[in-house]
């Protein structure tokens, strides 16, 4: 049998010994050994889903931005609006090259004239160094290396996590606050990666054993692995950095024109604005799309995307089994004129031909707590 | 009856001139939740080593390879239809397929059951 996984040399995460006893296998990824599953991915996706999943995702970027007018300086690299973004409240965000291709994507929030930022593990030492070397001189970035994250998803992050930080199920979808957890300062905001309800939980390193342990005691939370926050955000429509966008792709291919707000379409002043604008106004040359793949065989990342007469049409960029749903589905990218929901196409595979037709994404519908929304 | 296993985590276990074919418990316990077996047909032949059967889990696919040559009598259309049978009986009810043997001398080089277990400690 073939394939079988490598080690090679990685940091630790602060939690490393307890995910060990809770039984995971660790496996290394963005430089750090981190943990794939515990009791299967099937389960523990199917268990966030239902209830809710306790995920270490500390070896994200944890970043503070600070200075005089952070917010128009980041303006420059970003293109989202950030000068009339409230006060603890996020939005996601992407840096972009000047040829408008994806550096990274990330959350901002504004904590005051600060701005925190969440960028991704593998590429979070790029993004300090591009920030650095393009915003003024009197901003300065922080990264928050003694901070761990935890996000905490599913129907029933919210009670499990108000029993210990008092008033978090007052934040709405995309707002943040400072709490105490454990008796230690925390940051938490309603957001996720896997299209439910949820939280995301900045606590200090030394902390996060004791955090873990209190969020673990209640029966209805279980701890789970990157295996499972993969096929989630594939469900949940949601693109993975260096996956599904990268250079080569730009916010309106990727289908995140939503993170371009108003007025910057307007003023323009981001990096690849001439590129982004023109794509905006003419359509991009591709699009990023779902796709619904008959039989039970996963289709994954690298796979072609034809015609009816065979010809390359596009890539898949992610793709795999929906526990959800309990068939193979997959995201990827195909030249615009194909890019409408049900458009029948195929995909090839080590040779083999898969039948498929786009879907509209999310696969599974997000249940995101609105502001204004019902309980 | 004579159990053996391949570096590539997959065992033998031969009765006569015929032999049946799976992965072992280590191996499907990397893979991790399986989702899709694919099986060789009856009357296939292959090569020692060659590519025989396809698993995959929610992660990752794998070939599975021949261990010996000869030619199929049976794929396992039980593990094609509940993939994750593999993972509750790898070594018995999830096996992939059985074959005839062309040569028994080609069983020699592989590890008996003591050799393999001790050796996947190892890993």
């Amino acid at each position: 049998m073939g394939d079988m996984t490598e080690s090679q040399d990685v940091q630790k995460l602060a939690l490393d010994s307890w995910h060990r006893s809770k039984g995971a296998r660790m496996v290394p990824f963005a430089g750090y050994e981190m943990p794939v599953q515990y009791e299967g991915i099937i389960t523990e996706h199917l268990w966030t889903r239902e209830s809710a999943g306790l995920f270490d995702v500390s070896h994200m970027g944890q970043l503070l931005v600070h200075g005089a007018d952070a917010d128009a300086a980041l303006e420059t690299l970003l293109p989202g609006e950030l000068r009339t973004l409230g006060d603890m409240r996020l939005r996601y965000s992407l840096l972009l090259d000047d040829s408008g291709g994806i550096i990274d994507d990330l959350m901002a929030t504004r904590r005051g004239g600060d701005f925190y930022l969440v960028v991704n593990g593998a590429t979070k030492h790029g993004d300090i160094a591009a920030l650095e070397n393009s915003l003024p001189r009197g901003i300065v970035v922080d990264h928050m290396k003694e901070q761990a994250l935890l996000a905490l998803q599913g129907p029933k992050a919210v009670e499990a996590l108000e029993t210990i930080a008092p008033g978090v199920g007052e934040l709405t979808f995309m707002q943040g606050g400072a709490f105490r957890l454990a008796g230690h300062p925390a940051w938490i905001s309603r957001s996720g990666y896997t299209g439910e309800d949820g939280f995301e939980i900045s606590i200090p390193a030394a902390a996060a054993a004791t955090v873990a342990d209190e969020l673990t005691a209640d029966a209805a939370v279980k701890p789970i692995g990157l295996g499972a926050r993969d096929s989630l955000r594939l469900e949940a429509g949601l693109p993975l950095y260096g996956h599904d966008i990268d250079r080569a792709t730009t916010p309106v291919m990727a289908g995140l024109t939503f993170a371009i707000s108003k007025r910057r379409r307007a003023e323009g002043g981001f990096p690849g604005a001439q590129r982004i604008l023109a794509e905006l106004e003419e359509g991009p040359p591709q699009r990023r799309v779902g796709f619904d793949v008959d039989g039970r065989q996963p289709v994954r990342e690298g796979a072609l995307v034809l015609d009816d007469e065979g010809n390359e049409v596009g890539r898949i960029t992610s793709g795999g089994f929906s526990p959800s749903l309990q068939r193979p589905i997959a995201m990827g990218y195909v030249a615009s004129a194909l890019a409408e929901s049900g458009t029948a196409l195929k995909l090839e595979q080590r040779s083999k031909l898969f039948e498929a037709r786009v879907a509209a994404l999310p696969f599974v519908p997000h249940r995101y707590h609105r502001k204004g929304a019902a309980a | 009856m004579s159990l053996y296993f391949t570096r590539e985590h997959e065992w033998i276990r031969v009765d006569g001139d015929v032999a049946t074919v799976g992965i072992s418990d280590h191996a499907q316990q990397a893979l991790g939740d399986i989702v899709f077996a694919e099986v060789p047909e009856a009357g296939k032949r292959l090569a020692k080593g060659a590519e025989a059967a396809v698993v995959e889990s929610v992660k990752a696919a794998s070939d599975v390879y021949s261990p010996v040559a000869g030619e199929v009598t049976e794929g396992n259309s039980a593990v094609a239809d509940d993939p994750a049978l593999i993972n509750r009986d790898p070594e018995g009810e999830g096996w992939f397929f059985k074959l005839k043997l062309d040569d028994a001398g080609e069983l020699e080089g592989l590890m008996d059951e003591a050799a393999y277990r001790d050796w996947v400690k190892t890993l």
